[in-house]
């Protein structure tokens, strides 16, 4: 209160009172800032300055026991020209990005619109069914069996007894199969907060509005979808959206657990993958900050970009 | 008949549309017989636009996908109760013909030998997991009814960064978040594992949604009763959000439980038990049994926390009255 009398001296009046009305509301709103309190400082430490710093840091030499020596640009110089690994992770990425943001995110609609139209508890079975994979990254060991490299891999075993191919093909060290296995593996487990999300969704549609469709003249369920459900959808769906780039740019660990690494040839070789190598094995801070620098401006131009497009069908 | 000889093309087309038009109100008004019946059908939750051969179809399909889901969670568990006669046998058996606990027993004995005790990883886990779920839902709840509800300087300062920090998730922040609680001694303390997985904001995001949706003339009912903020977020709101509650719970317990946190913690007597089960794992095919045990283990209680909570959902959300 003080300050915004203080300024009344030297400004305008118009100000002035907009400066004292913005404190009047501040101090009103008093309760609301301390139920937010807590959220906010954790999420500021954990958050807000890991993203922020990554740029500062990136301009440094840093290996976390002496002091961030500071050397320009020379880090993410290095990392456009001179790493040749780095531009294999981009390509990867962004193919991986495709694959499993776009295709996951339309899959994970189609199931949980389909699952909308069963009856209640077969909904509570195949909801669990197709959300169970992603709680349980545990079961990668299958996966591991299944694509094993050896003639007793049960891939390898059911395609020679089907003849369609007659040697043992190495699914996880060779380069030409390592990408189409390790999307496979993370469609599989894509089903997850977004598609419980949608779910939701379209379980929260009030009745009311298909009844009022019916008696419009709706025919069929694809009717029904593209007039009532997917424009009373809209927060869903963004919201959905927004978890599908963040898990499409940071793809890594299916790849990691999978084909090791570093991978034969770097073949499924991320972004995430490389941070990985130099933040937690090499220890070069520095460097590690800097590539995550480029991921958060790829994954936040990426993400304005959804939104523009998504914002047009929900309002 | 002799009139037709006589070609009116005029009358001809009246004549059709005029039948055509019949058919229509005669398939209409069949139709509204149809919504009167699926209105009165409505308590076996009979969908109103659809058919039956569409749902016949649409069920062939989920099955067919939800078996490719669903067969490595399946064959964990076969390959779990399969005795070492079994374990290696080729071609590999969909199915168990003499179940054995062994894998189990060998798990938990091989376990024991281990430097710490066995109960303390699991303690570790479940401290762990039940402390995060417990601040995270507090914590959320009370953000979110500000962010949705209350109108005060930066609200949207705050939404918006809310929205785009969605995309930080610590699968892409971890190595920075390393950096700072390396700097503040947070490493190899229960902290390192707890703190940055409390103020995540898909679960502030999602809450907020919901929230959002709550009809405002509530919340003035409350304040003029006399309520405060934190009492009309914790006893008018929250009660009816019970289904976004369970999910929020959901999600946060699943994280939390399957933190690896090797590079956070690195003291024997501080580790979870996915870290643990991924060191027993790491001992090669000689120890195949105890693998899927092990992963038998760590994946039962994120879905049998799901399947509770989801019933939830559904239970809520047929008796939520709150509409408008």
């Amino acid at each position: 209160m003080a300050k915004a009398k203080e300024q009344t001296a030297v400004k305008p009046i118009n100000t002035e009172s907009k400066g004292a009305y913005t404190w009047h509301l501040i101090k009103q709103n008093k309760a609301c800032y301390l139920m937010m309190l807590p959220f906010f400082a954790l999420f500021t430490f954990f958050t807000v300055i890991p993203v922020v710093m990554s740029l500062p840091l990136g301009l440094t030499s840093f290996n976390l026991v002496q002091f961030p020596r500071y050397i320009g640009l020379t880090n993410f110089y290095s990392l456009f020209v001179n790493d040749d690994v780095f531009l294999i992770a981009i390509k990867n990425t962004l193919i991986f990005a495709i694959f499993t943001g776009p295709f996951s995110y339309v899959l994970s609609f189609i199931l949980a619109w389909l699952i909308n139209e069963m009856n209640p508890v077969l909904k509570v079975v195949f909801t669990f069914i197709f959300y169970a994979p992603s709680m349980t990254p545990s079961a990668y060991v299958i996966w591991q069996l299944v694509f094993s490299g050896d003639s007793y891999g049960y891939l390898n075993s059911v395609l020679m007894d089907l003849g369609i191919i007659n040697s043992a093909k190495q699914w996880l060290t060779d380069v030409t199969y390592m990408m189409t296995v390790v999307i496979i593996v993370q469609l599989w487990m894509s089903m997850g907060a977004g598609f419980l999300a949608l779910r939701a969704g379209f379980q929260g549609i009030d009745t009311a509005l298909y009844e009022a469709g019916a008696i419009e003249g709706i025919q069929n369920r694809f009717q029904e979808l593209f007039t009532i459900t997917i424009p009373a959808m809209g927060p869903s769906l963004l919201f959905a959206a927004v978890l599908a780039i963040s898990g499409a740019f940071t793809v890594g660990t299916v790849g990691q657990n999978l084909c090791g690494l570093p991978s034969t040839g770097y073949a499924v070789h991320t972004v995430m993958n490389h941070a990985t190598d130099y933040g937690s094995i090499r220890y070069e801070m520095g460097y590690a900050s800097a590539i995550c620098f480029v991921l958060f401006v790829v994954m936040i131009v990426t993400n304005q970009v959804i939104r523009k497009v998504l914002s047009k069908y929900s309002d | 008949m002799a009139e037709t000889a006589v070609k009116n093309p005029v009358m001809d087309s009246l004549e059709a549309e005029n039948a055509k038009a019949l058919k229509k109100l005669r398939k209409r008004q069949k139709r509204k017989g149809d919504i009167e019946k699926a209105r009165v059908k409505k308590s076996k939750g009979k969908h109103i636009n659809g058919s039956l051969a569409g749902d016949i179809a649409i069920f062939i399909l989920l099955c067919l996908l939800g078996i490719f889901m669903v067969f490595p969670l399946y064959y964990s568990i076969v390959q779990s109760l399969k005795p070492i006669s079994e374990l290696f046998v080729f071609p590999p058996k969909l199915y168990v013909l003499q179940p054995t606990g062994e894998n189990f027993s060998n798990l938990f004995k091989v376990a024991g030998n281990l430097w710490v005790p066995f109960s303390r990883y699991v303690f570790n886990s479940v401290f762990v997991t039940v402390v995060i779920t417990i601040m995270h839902v507090f914590v959320v709840c009370c953000c979110a009814y500000c962010l949705s509800k209350c109108r005060f300087p930066g609200y949207n300062f705050l939404n918006q960064l809310i929205v785009i920090s969605m995309l930080f998730t610590s699968t892409a922040t971890w190595i920075m978040q390393f950096v700072i609680m390396a700097k503040m001694g947070m490493i190899n303390t229960y902290w390192a594992l707890i703190l940055p997985n409390v103020a995540t904001s898909m679960g502030l995001y999602l809450m907020r949604q919901n929230m959002s949706t709550i009809n405002d003339a509530v919340i003035d009912a409350a304040k003029v009763d006399g309520a405060g903020a934190f009492r009309t977020c914790w006893q008018v709101v929250i009660p009816n959000q019970k289904p976004a509650i369970a999910t929020l719970i959901i999600f946060v317990f699943q994280g939390a439980w399957n933190i690896q946190g090797g590079a956070l913690v690195y003291k024997e007597d501080l580790k979870t038990l996915p870290t643990i089960m991924t060191q027993l794992a790491a001992s090669g095919i000689a120890r195949q049994g105890i693998i899927y045990a092990s992963a038998v283990v760590l994946m039962i209680p994120p879905l049998v926390i799901f399947l509770i909570a989801q019933s939830n959902v559904m239970e809520t959300m047929a008796n939520s009255g709150m509409k408008d």
